[in-house]
């Protein structure tokens, strides 16, 4: 199904999270807008690779 | 009549003294976080410092203290390094052992002068017992050296190691320019939304005389999609209207 040990993707996790909070924190100054810009961030970057992920997988089954 | 006081800036209704901004952005670069909490932004700079020095190491760690080195010899060109070196001090001592390796290295040269090859003297030891320091020399790409043996030895986590390493040390160049000149205020992405700020933007100049709120992100705080102005400092664009800033104390 997929060629790599699904543990593999938890390395994605912290990354997510570091990238999010630092990059919405370079957005704003109020903690509050911070966590949000950063989840706005985390959800439109997991959705992006989500997307990549599913085309991926699609022609790995279509040329298996 | 709006400051021309650089730093001096005023963002989502919270002000903001960046005192000596330099200073700030070389705290910045040496430590995560060091900046801010040098200009008083003490939450931020904790989160920043977190955020990077946990990457940092977490990528330091699963890469067995080997995915942070200064090389540039043909075959083993360490350009993440350079990625790797926006986290300021806890990636220098690689600068070290690179600098001590490049010392040692012996060239070999073949008859006509040319370099035909690099060797590392048996008898030279990297000073913190390898943590940072290059692979012994030669280094040579497919075939079988230190770094196949890294690779061998810890498996993805060399690969996911230096890849962490890199994002901390670029994603604390974002933070090198926050404490210098405070939060980005350039759209991220997409369609800026149509707000009644903007429908104020489309009116004639003398229909809506412009007011110098003197603040960045002011009231368009939820998506991150748009961003306003930037600051009371002369960067604001001409006509550019903003609404009125959240305070602190409407919380």
């Amino acid at each position: 199904m997929i060629p790599i040990s699904p543990t593999y993707l938890l390395y994605y996790l912290p990354l997510l999270v570091a990238i999010s909070l630092v990059y919405g924190a370079t957005r704003h100054e109020d903690m509050s807008l911070v966590f949000r810009h950063a989840a706005y961030t985390a959800y439109w970057i997991t959705s992006f690779m989500g997307i990549i992920f599913l085309i991926l997988w699609g022609v790995g089954y279509l040329v298996s | 009549m709006p400051t021309t006081d650089p730093s001096q800036i005023e963002v989502d209704g919270i002000k903001i003294d960046l005192r000596n901004r330099s200073l700030a952005a070389l705290l910045a670069w040496l430590l995560p976080g060091a900046g801010h909490l040098y200009q008083g932004r003490y939450a931020k700079g904790g989160l920043y410092m977190v955020c990077i020095l946990f990457t940092y190491l977490v990528g330091f760690a699963i890469g067995g203290a080997h995915v942070v080195y200064a090389s540039w010899i043909p075959g083993d060109r360490r350009w993440h390094y350079v990625c790797q070196l926006g986290v300021g001090v806890p990636a220098l001592p690689a600068l070290v052992e690179g600098w001590r390796m490049k010392q040692a290295t012996i060239v070999d040269r073949d008859v006509a002068g040319r370099v035909s090859g690099y060797r590392t003297p048996a008898s030279w030891e990297p000073l913190f017992g390898g943590v940072m320091a290059p692979p012994r020399r030669p280094v040579r790409e497919q075939e079988a050296d230190e770094v196949s043996a890294w690779y061998a030895r810890h498996g993805a986590g060399y690969e996911m190691g230096t890849w962490y390493t890199m994002i901390a040390g670029l994603l604390n160049i974002l933070v090198i320019y926050d404490a210098f000149s405070g939060p980005l205020s350039i759209p991220i992405s997409g369609r800026k939304k149509k707000t009644e700020d903007d429908d104020e933007d489309d009116k004639p100049a003398d229909a809506a005389p412009p007011k110098t709120s003197g603040k960045r992100n002011a009231g368009k705080p939820d998506s991150g999609k748009t961003s306003t102005g930037k600051t009371s400092t002369g960067k604001t664009p001409a006509g550019k209207t903003t609404a009125p800033a959240r305070s602190k104390a409407s919380k």
